[in-house]
Parts: C-alpha cells; sequence; structure tokens
C-alpha cells in the first residue's frame, strides 16, 4: 500500500521511449489509446491499494475502539502519542531492523559463497542447484511449522536429536538440551528464514556471474591475475549492482514477513515485528484508532527504505535501457 | 613440461574438487530441513518423536491419512478448493490486467512510461498491513468477509505491480525492427499481436503465471485476517493444524509437504526464468 509521494522521483530514465512519446503528445486521441491498455492495471491499483490506505490515515486520527462503539469520533494525535508511547511498538521497531538486517545480510553472504562455488562446473552440479531452491520453495507457513515442531522443539526436535546422538557416539555425560525457542528466539526466527531466503539471494548472484564478460576474465588470467585479484578487481564490481538489487528485494520481502513471527513464536519473547504488532492491536486489541497509527508509523518508516531502494532500482534501469 | 607445472596442475585440480565438494556440502545442508520434513511425514507418530531420532524408522502413510482427515474426520479439501480458487483466479486477473499494461509499457510506451513503473513498484514497497484495516471495515460492511473472493481482489493487487515488471522485460525483448516491419507491411494489431508478440512473450507469460500463483498460494496474513471457516485457505488451516494433545509432528509434516506441493510443481516449472522475474526483469 503506497502514497504517492515517493513515484514522482525517478523519471527521465530512457531515452529510447521519448520520440514515441513525443509523437503520441503531437496527436491527443493517439496518447488515450496508448493510454487505454494501461488504464484498467493503473485504476485498480489505485483503488485497491491506494484508497484503503487514505481509510488508515483518517482511522488513525479518530478514537476508535470496536470493543467501546459509543466513544467514537475524533481524536487528534493521541493515538500517535499513544503508539509512541507503547514500549512494545518501539522495541516492534527494534525486532523489525534486526530481524531484516541479520536475515538479508546473512542470506546474501551465503548467496553469494554458495553462487561462487555453482558458478563452477563439477560432477552434479544441476542436482545441487536444484537442493538448493527447493527451501525457497516451501510454503513459509509450512517452513515455519518445519522449524519449529521438527527442528527446535526441545525434546523431540532435530537439533536436540543430534546432540543426543552425538554425545552417544562418545559415551559421555548427558548431552545439553537447551531451549531454542526460549534461549533465542529472535535468532530461530531469523535462521528459519535465512533458510528460505538464501536460494533467492544465491539466484540473483549467479545470474549475475554468468553475465560476466568472459573473455576480460581470460585475460586477466592470462596476464597472471591470483583468483583473489580476479575477485576483487573483476568480479566484485561487476557483481556489486546485483548485491544491490538482492538486499533492495530480500529487505522489501523480509520488512513485512508475519507468517514466520506468526508461527514460531506467536510475537513472544521480543520477536513480534511491526507487521505482527499492528496485526496484534487490530486483530487482539481491536483498537482500530491506534492500530491505523501504527500503520502509518509503518509506511513511514517503509517510505525512507523505499525512496532509497527505488533509486537504487532506478539506476539499474538507466543501466539496462542506455 | 616443468615438475612444478605438473603439481601446480596437481593441485589446481584438487582445489576444484574441494570446491565441488564445498558445493554439495552446501546443497545438502540446506536440503537437510527439507528432507527432514518429507521423511518425518512417512514415520509414525511416535517414530517421529523420539530423541535422538529414528532416522531408519519403517514408513507409514499414516501421517497423510491424518492430514487427509483420516483421524479427526476434518477435511482439507475446503481449504485446498479455496487456495486454489484464489491463485488461479487472482493469477487470470492479474494476466488480464498486467499484459495489456506492459504493453502500454514497453511496445506502445505511454508518455511518462516510468513513473508508471514507479507506481507500480512503490505499491510493493508499502507493507500490506498498512491498508488492512479499512479493507477488513469495508469487506465487514459489504458483507464480504470470509469470502474467498476478496482474497482474489487482494492477491490481484498484491500480484500486479510484480507481474507488470516482469512483463515489461518480458515484451521489451520483442525486436523493435520486426515490429516495425510487420505494421509497414500493413500487419493489423492483432496479427501482430498473436504472430510476433505471443510467441516470443509467451515463455515469460508463463513464469509470471507461475510466480503470481506462488505468492498467492503462500500468503498467510490477509487470509488469517479477513477469511474465517468458509473461504480459510491453506496456509491458515496448516497453522491451524497444530494441536495441543499428543503427538502430531508426523501429520504436521505430512500436511507441510502436501501443502507445498503446488509451489514445488510451479517453482521448477518456472526455474528457468525464476530469477528473472524474482528480480521484476531486472536480471536477464
Amino acid at each position: 500500500m503506497s502514497t504517492t509521494s515517493i513515484t514522482g522521483r525517478p523519471s527521465r530514465v530512457s531515452r529510447s521511449a521519448e520520440p514515441g512519446a513525443r509523437r503520441a503528445a503531437g496527436r491527443p486521441r493517439g496518447a488515450w489509446s496508448r493510454r487505454a491498455p494501461l488504464l484498467p492495471a493503473l485504476v485498480f491499483m489505485i483503488v485497491v491499494t491506494q484508497l484503503p490506505f487514505v481509510g488508515t490515515l483518517v482511522i488513525s486520527f479518530m478514537r476508535w475502539n470496536a470493543l467501546d462503539p459509543g466513544n467514537r469520533g475524533f481524536g487528534g494525535l493521541s493515538n500517535y502519542k499513544a503508539a509512541f508511547d507503547d514500549p512494545a511498538l518501539r522495541s516492534s521497531i527494534e525486532t523489525t531492523v534486526l530481524l531484516t538486517a541479520a536475515v538479508v545480510l546473512v542470506s546474501l553472504l551465503l548467496g553469494l559463497v554458495l553462487a561462487l562455488l555453482l558458478d563452477r562446473r563439477f560432477r552434479g552440479r544441476g542436482i545441487v542447484r536444484t537442493m538448493l531452491i527447493t527451501p525457497f520453495l516451501v510454503v513459509p507457513a509450512a517452513s515455519a511449522l518445519l522449524w519449529k515442531h521438527a527442528i527446535y522443539n526441545a525434546s523431540y526436535g532435530l537439533l536436540n536429536g543430534t546432540l543426543t546422538w552425538l554425545w552417544s557416539l562418545f559415551g559421555s555425560a548427558p548431552a545439553p538440551q537447551p531451549d531454542w525457542l526460549s534461549n533465542t528466539p529472535l535468532i530461530a526466527v531469523e535462521i528459519s528464514l535465512i533458510w528460505q531466503w538464501t536460494p533467492f539471494m544465491m539466484l540473483i548472484l549467479l545470474a549475475g556471474l554468468q553475465s560476466r564478460p568472459m573473455d576480460v576474465v581470460e585475460a586477466a588470467r592470462v596476464d597472471g591475475a591470483s583468483t583473489w585479484q580476479v575477485f576483487r578487481y573483476l568480479t566484485f564490481p561487476h557483481l556489486r549492482r546485483y548485491l544491490e538489487l538482492a538486499a533492495l528485494l530480500g529487505s522489501i520481502y523480509v520488512v513485512q514477513n508475519f507468517d514466520a513471527v506468526f508461527t514460531i513464536t506467536s510475537g513472544g519473547l521480543g520477536t513480534a515485528n511491526l507487521p505482527y504488532t499492528v496485526y496484534q492491536t487490530f486483530y487482539q486489541g481491536h483498537d482500530y484508532g491506534q492500530a491505523s497509527a501504527e500503520g502509518v508509523l509503518v509506511v513511514i518508516c517503509t517510505i525512507l527504505l523505499a525512496t532509497f531502494a527505488l533509486r537504487t532500482v532506478s539506476s539499474l534501469f538507466r543501466e539496462e535501457s542506455s | 613440461m616443468t615438475a612444478a607445472a605438473v603439481s601446480s596442475r596437481a593441485s589446481a585440480r584438487r582445489n576444484s574438487a574441494l570446491l565441488g565438494l564445498l558445493a554439495w556440502l552446501g546443497g545438502v545442508l540446506f536440503f537437510l530441513p527439507f528432507a527432514w520434513m518429507v521423511l518425518t511425514s512417512l514415520h509414525s507418530e511416535p517414530a517421529a518423536a523420539t530423541n535422538p531420532p529414528s532416522v531408519g524408522a519403517g514408513l507409514t502413510l499414516q501421517g497423510y491419512r491424518e492430514f487427509f482427515g483420516a483421524g479427526s474426520g476434518v477435511s482439507p479439501w475446503p481449504p485446498l478448493i479455496n487456495s486454489l480458487t484464489a491463485s488461479v483466479a487472482s493469477t487470470l486477473l492479474v494476466l488480464l490486467l498486467s499484459v495489456p499494461a506492459a504493453y502500454a509499457l514497453s511496445i506502445r510506451p505511454v508518455r511518462k512510461w516510468t513513473d508508471v513503473m514507479f507506481f507500480f513498484l512503490s505499491t510493493k514497497m508499502l507493507p500490506a498491513v498498512a491498508g488492512l484495516l479499512p479493507i477488513y471495515l469495508i469487506a465487514q460492511n459489504a458483507g464480504m468477509l470470509d469470502d474467498i473472493w476478496l482474497l482474489v481482489i487482494l492477491y490481484t493487487s498484491m500480484n500486479l505491480p510484480i507481474a507488470v515488471w516482469m512483463m515489461r522485460s518480458f515484451l521489451a525483448e520483442v525486436p523493435k525492427e520486426i515490429l516495425e516491419a510487420a505494421s509497414i507491411d500493413g500487419a493489423g494489431l492483432p496479427t501482430v499481436l498473436l504472430r510476433i508478440v505471443a510467441p516470443v512473450a509467451m515463455p515469460g507469460i508463463a513464469a509470471t503465471a507461475l510466480i503470481s500463483f506462488i505468492f498467492s498460494w503462500n500468503e498467510l496474513l490477509f487470509a488469517r485476517v479477513l477469511t474465517g471457516v468458509v473461504a480459510g485457505t491453506a496456509p491458515v488451516f496448516l497453522t491451524g493444524f497444530v494441536t495441543s494433545q499428543g503427538l502430531f509432528l508426523a501429520k504436521v509434516c505430512a500436511a507441510a509437504v502436501c501443502v507445498s506441493v503446488p509451489v514445488l510443481v510451479a517453482g521448477f516449472a518456472a526455474q528457468d526464468k525464476l530469477v528473472q522475474g524474482l528480480s521484476l526483469g531486472a536480471v536477464k
């Protein structure tokens, strides 16, 4: 859902379209025949995504709790004040930043290593690639259940089961059986998300690696460049825009994550991120006014990220069309 | 050939084998949780919940029978059919809206077409949760709560921006020279679309459809808030599948496998175009 404020920014992207555009501007009827195929999609998006946000904005200034229907009216900034004073919201902002940064950075790094490994010829490469894509193709809710019950569970999960097995090999003292979900809840959520998002990063970076101009790499090798030098001075600069793109797209998806937090910890133990907190205020607290104010705050936070993201994407876009 | 050259070649071969091994190790490590899910789904409940894990326990389809309602009598088919309806209908709607839009953004571009592109993208960047409440209230007033068609509309809006971006990148691959030649030869719009655009764009349209299907099938937040007993989708059913009594690990894993099958099939079908699609066409 969006405000239109960020759309005006990146313009002048392609030169190639301009002759056509000028021609279209010259003949108004031609311009409308050009616009006609676009209009249904545009109108649909405005009605379904922009209008509800206007609604959120209006409700955010209202006193409105579904459990107290008599007391409804204009509330000024009280919802925003309540949202800011709410320590739960502040901690959920922190959690969102931590969760997104950790998941995106770690899966980007792992994705890079895996992409570099897969960019070479070896036996069974197709199989390894397929195995690596699989985590991304598990339904997120199913993945969350898998990690919560089959892997992290303290009494019969795979992690503690493996510990028991390893310890029994050496016949020593009883194995440690940590309760992963209570001890490290946020890391538990992060690992399950890293498992799902690393393949995504790997795919984009692998495509980047494979679009390298190989003749330049060969020439550098012939000139005696070491593997590290080739990576540092040729591969990495080429890969940079792919790294940025992967990080940005990953952030867009991970910042909105609801499934893993909802399923694995139900937002407990400091794992509630913004989407979960808004969901909770609205769905369990029934405080429509405050939920809307939180929603607006989420949007403001995201606009900051999105403006930056859009600028990066538009620079890629410019490169492509130039 | 000198001895040094021979030994450096041998060490290069050893390095190469080592890196191949590392790649295999990474692949197996990432595949392991999935394999564990499938294996557990095929175990009996007692064998699934042992510590240490009983890897070699006998296989059974009991978990799958439980998922299909053998014990509880609760059929998973209504939520599965709801998910299928929401995903397929919204995907068709997405194609219906995005193909013409992409045409007006690439082959015969409108003025300021890049601004339009970024408007679509910006709707994707701001969290869905921000519009949830008004949508809930409108749906409540319109009597559309717990109605699968509400999800169809929302999933369409969720996937349309991605589809427009993807589709534009696929349509942009149609060679301009051929389009111009065709119009000089007097070919009408239907001819151009069917004979020139469609063959080039078809794989892209298919990939867009598959990715849109995957995202709709996976969605949990809207489905959780806006549906109830009638229109609940498969992910909602899945999260409600865990019981607090007794052993449930095998049947939960069986359920997770069953619900993931359509996504796995769609994902591997779209494999070649998956990257281009997921990167909104920025990566070829």
